[in-house]
């Protein structure tokens, strides 16, 4: 009797053992299957569709001076560091531009002094990066808005690409991001110049960054030098717009 | 030994919604320690990065990759898991909880009764639970009274806190709920809860598994799959 009961244990041990194993290893195939993780993927647009509904316009929560990291994290490039960046820098960015095309009906060449003069918003808010951590930092700069309502946006245009001098891997083409009008024309979606009142450091993203408070730190493209109006993402690069989202990672990076 | 009584144990629904349920705990606690190994430290307040005073880190990079899906270092397949099966987690949940309100599963079986809370009756289940001695005859028809605060637990305390520190930790939706983040005490704070409740939940898993083993295997598992579950003979601590 005994030994029937310890033989039927073993067995539901052994089997639950073994069962365990092949779902973990089925985990890891269908982590390799591009038709499942797509599936799985399917989950963004129910985050994007849920956080649209749920957050309208709302403002990411703007902090005290006194809440602000001691120091403000760095991640991805910390230096582009090649020949046209760095002419640039030593020149203290008075002949950089930012270029703004695509579907506007003006484009523009903006300096950095040009942008400085448009009226400028500062805000402390939380950045989040997809890695889990977070600082609190000081902006001040330009309202992406302001600038596209310059640039007289084309009624066909649905993103704003952003385009960089960074290049994370050799031949990759540069970093890039994009994001949708909702989030271009928030009021808190800046071009920012400055980091705790000074001039942005090179690590932060210098001359130029952006801004949208709202989604993880991989959306705020750093070391801009074109900002683009389109209508589609599909044919840009790897054509889920933007460095990481061509690489597996969410577009929308609300959560 | 004359044959045991056998009853209906689990409803259809409990018994679908379980296994659901027992998959989905599975995938996001295993995609969860994948995402968590990004950044396999934990801060409190509202910001917390490399250059900050960290509160605890788990080796020098996380969980080993037998404990995370997929069995190797992928944030994005990670998050991907987890978020897909969050989303099945809570229709799922939320299903149970519906019917289990409705049908009275809740308050008929897993909440406690006052008599059951009293420290005499919780300190002789504490007793007999690490004699191994298991509630037998007419007392094991019922949840008993830790069995029920183990469950209550997940339920009614865990896994409320683990979705509102989750969402916590959304960037998008502490704009429209800030708080949500303010209650928790910041950002990070909604993180460590977040991994600290995922663990206690862990734990209760293994803790359940253990008393499935130890209470019979056969028939607890038969009892969530097909219904039925023979009443454990005798009288009860014999």
């Amino acid at each position: 009797m005994t030994r029937q009961i310890w033989t039927r244990r073993q067995m539901l041990l052994r089997g639950s053992a073994a069962f365990g194993g092949l779902i973990l290893a089925g985990c890891d195939r269908l982590s390799l299957s591009p038709k499942f993780q797509h599936l799985l993927g399917s989950a963004e647009h129910l985050n994007y569709r849920a956080q649209r509904l749920l957050i309208g316009q709302s403002l990411a929560r703007e902090f005290r001076e006194a809440d602000i990291s001691p120091v403000f994290r760095s991640n991805g490039t910390r230096d582009p560091n090649n020949e046209v960046y760095n002419r640039l820098r030593v020149g203290g960015f008075e002949d950089w531009r930012l270029t703004v095309g695509g579907l506007v009906a003006r484009p523009l060449e903006l300096s950095l002094a040009e942008l400085r003069a448009l009226p400028a918003r500062t805000q402390i808010t939380r950045h989040d990066c997809v890695e889990g951590w977070s600082a609190i930092g000081k902006w001040t700069g330009a309202a992406l808005g302001t600038v596209l309502d310059m640039a007289q946006l084309g009624a066909d245009a649905r993103f704003v690409v952003l385009y960089c001098f960074d290049q994370l891997e050799r031949g990759d083409g540069g970093y890039y991001e994009s994001i949708d009008l909702v989030d271009a024309f928030h009021p808190q979606t800046l071009l920012a110049y400055a980091l705790n009142d000074h001039p942005l450091p090179v690590a932060n993203g210098a001359p130029l960054r952006l801004r949208v408070e709202r989604q993880l730190g991989y959306k705020q493209a750093k070391y801009l030098t074109r900002i683009e109006a389109v209508a589609r993402l599909d044919g840009i690069r790897g054509g889920k717009g933007g460095y990481w989202e061509d690489r597996g990672y969410e577009w929308y990076a609300g959560i | 030994m004359p044959a045991a009584e056998v009853i209906r144990r689990h409803s259809l629904a409990t018994r679908i919604l379980h296994w659901i349920n027992a998959l989905c705990v599975f995938l996001v606690l295993m995609s969860g320690l994948q995402i968590f190994n990004a950044e396999p430290v934990l801060y409190w307040g509202q910001y917390g990065a490399s250059p900050d005073r960290m509160l605890f880190a788990i080796g020098k990079h996380g969980f080993p990759h037998w404990a995370t899906i997929p069995g190797w270092q992928a944030l994005a397949a990670g998050r991907r898991w987890h978020f897909f099966f969050a989303w099945v987690l809570v229709i799922n949940s939320t299903l149970y909880l519906l019917i289990s309100a409705s049908s009275g599963h809740v308050r008929r079986d897993l909440l406690p009764n006052r008599s059951e809370v009293a420290p005499s009756h919780l300190l002789r289940d504490i007793r007999n639970h690490l004699r191994l001695r298991f509630p037998t005859g007419e007392a094991a028809r019922r949840y008993n009274v830790l069995q029920k605060l183990a469950y209550t637990g997940v339920i009614f305390v865990l896994a409320p806190v683990i979705l509102a520190t989750g969402v916590a930790m959304s960037p998008g939706l502490d704009s429209a709920f800030p708080w949500l983040v303010s209650l928790v005490g910041g950002r990070q704070s909604a993180r460590t809860i977040h991994f600290t409740a995922a663990m206690l939940v862990a734990l209760f898993i293994a803790v359940h598994l253990l008393m499935v083993v130890l209470a019979g295997p056969w028939n607890e598992i038969r009892s969530m799959i097909t219904g039925r579950y023979a009443v454990p003979g005798g009288k009860t601590g014999t």
